[in-house]
């Protein structure tokens, strides 16, 4: 495979940071204790080590260091917390309330303690930006309510739920509220005590640490969160998650934490610059593009922009040997549908199709923006040339009004 | 995904985009899919009324990769080919040329569903323009 050039893909993974690598690296090698070890100074070793990564990230979001768990990503830190959660609280309840834009790892996570008779879920609407309306997770709450799970930003579109009316809505209720916090933490300032939050699951590999390492927030005291583990064994991380901590990952996650804990804001105000010089360059060059999701609450490193008449997976083809990005569109999912999400904000298929996420990063630099802006602009231009729909369009024809032979 | 040499070669470099003038005579326009599927192909045959031999091809298609080559080879498929030759083309033949994974099968139904609505509006414009089209089965 020829190397993309510019990696502007962000919110499917980062690039570990350097410093990230450095800090790793001893402990992929000549610190090799086990964490769980505890008579001898190679077990001593790898215990300080997952002591101060487990500092780190709670530091970052404003936890105490034995709230977190560690995982392997977040796609097990959700199972762990709503499938925990349902297990452990089932005599009190068995209603979960979550909405149709979450990640699969909570949609599938959902569906399958449905079909288990495990729980009932209530998938919630979500407006044209993909904002979920407090009002009607007010609405959705019955006697039987246990867990309210809402992600912080999505996947997608970058848009941000109103978290802290949600969590401060559950805590009135005394009701659980998890939040699948991937695409947020290290973004945006993330506190789990000023947010309301219980439970909340994060992945290293989204913030410039590495993969195959997460962790869930499990809140200690007001209330105290308690869980059926999923995975059994040596009642390791409190006997909520057990196997042999990952020494070098859990390192490298604490210090992508420092890091982005360290220039939040100053990121966050460089990334939205970017993203603006990204979409005044498109808008200037190209007419017919529609922006997906909220113009300003959505995280700084997400745009996605439809651009009408051009298919995404022909798009990225155009792009792909020198610009990594993702589309919304069918043919590029393993699924063969186009992206549910924007399906869920109204947004037609036909534009779904011709989706594009541009995922901004710390390494993303303004001469890459421009860069982008241009062969976007050229690959554009050169298949709405090959587009009949475009031709179509241009003559003034209602393509809503064709009847299609599909 | 990857793309196989021959899709990219028709995707980087297509052969025939563009459509003929709204006045020309004896061109057949087919068109096929819908937007919301994701993939639409507009293919346009200039036929020859006395030898019924397709001498020119055009095309426009909004799809993917696979369905932009597969539209383009037909172009170059179809021309010099009578109509009744490029009738009995099968999509089969486009899923070998161009070496299609299943999932991208349907990109060559697509392709071979188009040349049959461009055949088909020809002769439906043959009745009228020149009722001697009619016996072309």
């Amino acid at each position: 495979m020829e190397r993309a050039s510019i990696y502007m893909d962000n919110q499917a993974t980062t690039p570990v940071d350097p410093r990230v690598v450095e800090a790793m690296v001893p402990y992929l090698g000549e610190v090799y204790g086990n964490a769980a070890s505890r008579n001898h100074a190679f077990g001593w070793a790898a215990e300080e080590a997952v002591d101060q990564g487990r500092s780190q990230i709670a530091e970052l979001v404003g936890a105490r260091p034995k709230e977190i768990i560690f995982t392997s990503g977040a796609t097990e830190s959700d199972n762990l917390a709503i499938k925990g959660v349902v297990e452990f609280y089932a005599d009190k309840g068995n209603h979960i309330i979550t909405a149709v834009t979450e990640h699969k790892a909570v949609l599938d996570t959902c569906k399958a303690l449905e079909r288990s008779n495990s729980a009932e879920v209530t998938y919630l609407p979500v407006d044209q930006y993909g904002r979920v309306d407090p009002d009607d997770v007010k609405n959705a709450i019955r006697e039987k309510t246990i867990l309210i799970s809402l992600m912080y930003a999505n996947n997608e579109i970058g848009t941000l739920h109103p978290i802290r009316a949600i969590g401060k809505l559950a805590k009135e209720r005394g009701i659980l509220f998890h939040s699948d916090a991937t695409q947020g933490v290290g973004k945006v300032p993330v506190n789990v005590d000023a947010d309301g939050i219980d439970l909340m699951s994060m992945s290293a590999h989204k913030m410039y640490g590495p993969k195959g390492c997460g962790a869930l927030y499990v809140r200690s005291r007001g209330p105290r969160v308690r869980l059926r583990a999923q995975v059994d064994g040596g009642g390791h991380e409190r006997g909520m998650r057990s196997g042999t901590l990952n020494v070098a990952g859990i390192v490298g996650f604490g210090k992508a934490c420092e890091l982005c804990g360290q220039g939040l804001e100053r990121e966050g105000g460089r990334l939205l610059m970017l993203r603006q010089r990204l979409y005044d360059g498109l808008t200037s060059n190209l007419d017919e593009l529609y922006l997906n999701g909220h113009p300003t609450e959505r995280i700084p490193g997400n745009l996605n922009v439809s651009f009408s008449y051009v298919e995404g997976e022909s798009f990225l083809m155009g792009l792909n040997r020198e610009i990594a990005l993702s589309s919304g569109s069918a043919c590029t999912s393993a699924s063969l549908e186009p992206s549910y999400v924007l399906k869920a904000l109204g947004v037609g298929e036909e534009l779904a199709h011709t989706s594009i996420r541009f995922g901004l990063g710390r390494f993303n630099t303004e001469e890459e923006v421009d860069y982008v802006v241009e062969r976007v602009s050229e690959v554009v231009i050169r298949l709405r040339e090959m587009s009949p729909l475009y031709e179509m369009a241009k003559e003034g024809i209602d393509l809503k009004s064709v009847q299609w032979k599909a | 995904m990857a793309y196989t040499a021959k899709v990219i070669e028709h995707f980087e470099r297509p052969k025939n985009v563009g459509s003929f003038g709204k006045d020309e005579e004896n061109v057949g326009t087919g068109v096929v899919g819908a937007p919301e599927c994701g993939d639409v192909m507009k293919l346009q045959l200039k036929i020859n009324p006395v030898t019924e031999v397709i001498e020119d091809a055009k095309f426009k298609t909004f799809g993917c990769g696979s369905a932009i080559a597969s539209s383009s080879y037909v172009t170059e498929l179809v021309k010099g080919k009578t109509v009744a030759e490029a009738y009995e083309i099968q999509n089969t033949q486009i899923v070998t040329e161009l070496s299609l994974p299943p999932v991208k099968i349907h990109c060559s139904v697509l392709a071979e569903d188009a040349i049959k609505a461009a055949v088909a509006d020809w002769r439906e414009k043959g009745r009228v323009d020149t009722p001697k089209s009619d016996k072309a089965a």
